[in-house]
């Protein structure tokens, strides 16, 4: 799948897991926010969807756009601040799709860099709160709109598939920026995990939680469903018996040795 | 500026990443972690031929600012556009980390990151993007204990998943020489076309993304000439007013009630966006 094709995948998985809830009303159509239960939990869940008739022209087609990030933010932080006193933080659930952060002069002008910054601190502000933050990968999941929908997570789930990605930059862009044809970038990519497209490369640099195969991942079966409810709660469970509200849990599988190095040396020479 | 104080000025800009944390740190106090000679070096870049530097482009210094424990991490702009590998970004976020662990243990270590950075380095595209939600997951946490204070002064500028770390910061200064965008000028291009963005009209794209126009959009906190006195003066004018009531990030129904006053369908010039955005952000 090309990064820019139309997808619904965010849309039928978020729709599917919370047994066609429906939508909170006062999100614009591309931010779809939805109660369910996650096994015996209350959850929130969020999905950034393509809509062809979004006012700002640049975000149509599944871009986190400057409205979306900072809708987005809103739907995290209503949960973080109604469930302030509450005993138990609701668990969110980020549906991932996104095709990339919107390109465009009026997105750049009016800071669209500080929108995804808004929808990012949402997100570790919750985990950071104690809510189970849980990222689960349909699609695409790409720079800078995953880096505001997703990657703040506690735990990163993805269904396997190629149309299953996470990148830093779209194909055309990165070959024109490090002055390769495409052709070049693929061939090259092909043995550098880190600047791979496909999901099991990410994979191997232990940044998921779990990989997951299903069946049918554009239109899940009610088995595919319920292999993903089972990891999603397997993932809340394994969040709530962690006390550590941090993201350190993406270098202990051992995928990022020098990331690790790095850290074991600043702490060494800290004092 | 006159000309007397432009004879006695020091340039922030035209120091590398090495001296400008030597400066910003109280004097004498500079001392920098995996320093060069550790070769702390990108083990990706090697593999497909490009030339590595000893630092990975990132300096960790740690010192005191105002008498007050810190560190400063600083980007290298000369070396590979201050791109965020693995290592240079691990630099970043680890002591991040231990500057939060710090305040934990009433230690109360504070932040300066010195922006100059392309964002990702697309030779380790993956693990710069994660090592960059690493970075925000860190300024994030330790914000709550002490404010993180961002500098962008050059003319590399910040972009891509680093101005979401920009965005994050308690306090951000800007000089009139640096730009602060998400997408890169030929990336826009690229994707958009060249009518929604020519990345070779400079006087549009600092009109539009320059740190001038970022202060007056609210955007950035503190306008400052590149004067190595001055943006010192600066931080410790930061420190000293501590945590801000809400960081940036943090306001988003003021930035929606903004957002609202914009006509998606046209371009807005850098008029319009200061006009509207001059307001504040205040919910």
């Amino acid at each position: 799948m090309n990064a820019n094709d139309i997808s619904a995948r965010g849309a039928n998985w978020l729709a599917a897991l919370t047994q066609g809830a429906s939508l909170l009303s006062g999100f614009p159509p591309s931010v779809r926010v939805a109660h369910a239960k996650l096994g015996q939990h209350a959850a929130r869940y969020i999905a950034v969807v393509p809509d062809p008739a979004n006012p700002y022209p640049r975000a149509r087609s599944g871009e986190v756009g400057l409205v979306e990030a900072w809708e987005v933010a809103r739907a995290v932080r209503e949960v973080v601040d109604a469930d302030q006193k509450g005993d138990e933080k609701r668990a969110i659930v980020a549906v991932i799709d996104v095709a990339s952060q919107a390109y465009g002069r009026l997105e750049e002008a009016c800071g669209i860099h500080q929108a995804l910054a808004g929808a990012a601190d949402a997100y570790a502000t919750a985990r950071l709160e104690g809510h189970p933050v849980i990222g689960l990968i349909v699609g695409r999941a790409m720079s800078g709109a995953f880096l505001a929908h997703g990657y703040q997570a506690n735990r990163l789930v993805a269904l396997s598939g190629p149309q299953v990605m996470v990148h830093a930059m779209g194909k055309e862009s990165a070959a024109r920026v490090t002055l390769r044809t495409v052709a070049e970038l693929e061939a090259l990519t092909a043995n550098v995990a880190p600047m791979a497209y496909d999901i099991d490369s990410y994979a191997s640099l232990g940044l998921l939680w779990k990989l997951l195969k299903v069946a049918r991942p554009d239109a899940p079966t009610r088995a595919d469903l319920q292999a993903v409810e089972q990891t999603l709660i397997a993932a809340y469970e394994d969040i709530r018996h962690q006390t550590s509200r941090s993201l350190a849990g993406r270098l202990s599988a051992g995928g990022r040795p020098a990331s690790v190095r790095v850290r074991e040396k600043l702490r060494e020479q800290w004092t | 500026m006159d000309a007397q104080e432009l004879l006695h000025r020091e340039s922030f800009i035209e120091l590398g990443a090495r001296s400008r944390a030597r400066q910003l740190l109280d004097a004498g106090s500079f001392r920098e972690l995996i320093d060069p000679f550790e070769r702390m070096v990108s083990p990706w870049l090697a593999r497909q031929g490009i030339v590595t530097q000893a630092d990975d482009g990132v300096v960790v210094a740690k010192g005191t600012i105002d008498g007050q424990p810190a560190v400063v991490l600083a980007i290298e702009g000369r070396f590979q556009g201050g791109s965020m590998g693995e290592v240079s970004a691990a630099k970043i976020a680890g002591a991040l980390e231990l500057a939060a662990e710090d305040n934990r243990n009433r230690v109360p270590t504070r932040a300066v990151i010195v922006f100059e950075t392309g964002g990702v380095r697309l030779q380790e595209a993956n693990l710069g993007l994660a090592a960059i939600a690493e970075i925000h997951a860190a300024i994030v946490d330790l914000r709550r204990y002490q404010p993180v204070i961002g500098i962008a002064a050059g003319t590399v500028g910040c972009y891509g998943g680093m101005s979401i770390a920009a965005g994050l910061c308690s306090y951000l200064i800007v000089t009139r020489e640096t730009r602060i965008g998400l997408n890169g000028p030929a990336v826009i291009e690229q994707e958009a076309g060249v009518a929604e963005f020519d990345s070779r009209d400079k006087p549009f794209i600092w009109g539009l993304t320059g740190g001038e126009q970022r202060h007056r959009t609210g955007l950035a906190d503190v306008f400052v000439e590149d004067d190595v006195t001055q943006i010192r003066s600066e931080v410790l004018n930061c420190f000293r007013k501590g945590r801000p009531a809400a960081c940036r990030s943090e306001r988003v129904s003021g930035f929606l009630h903004r957002l609202a006053a914009f006509n998606p369908g046209e371009q807005a010039t850098s008029e319009e966006v200061a006009g509207i955005y001059s307001k504040g952000f205040e919910a």
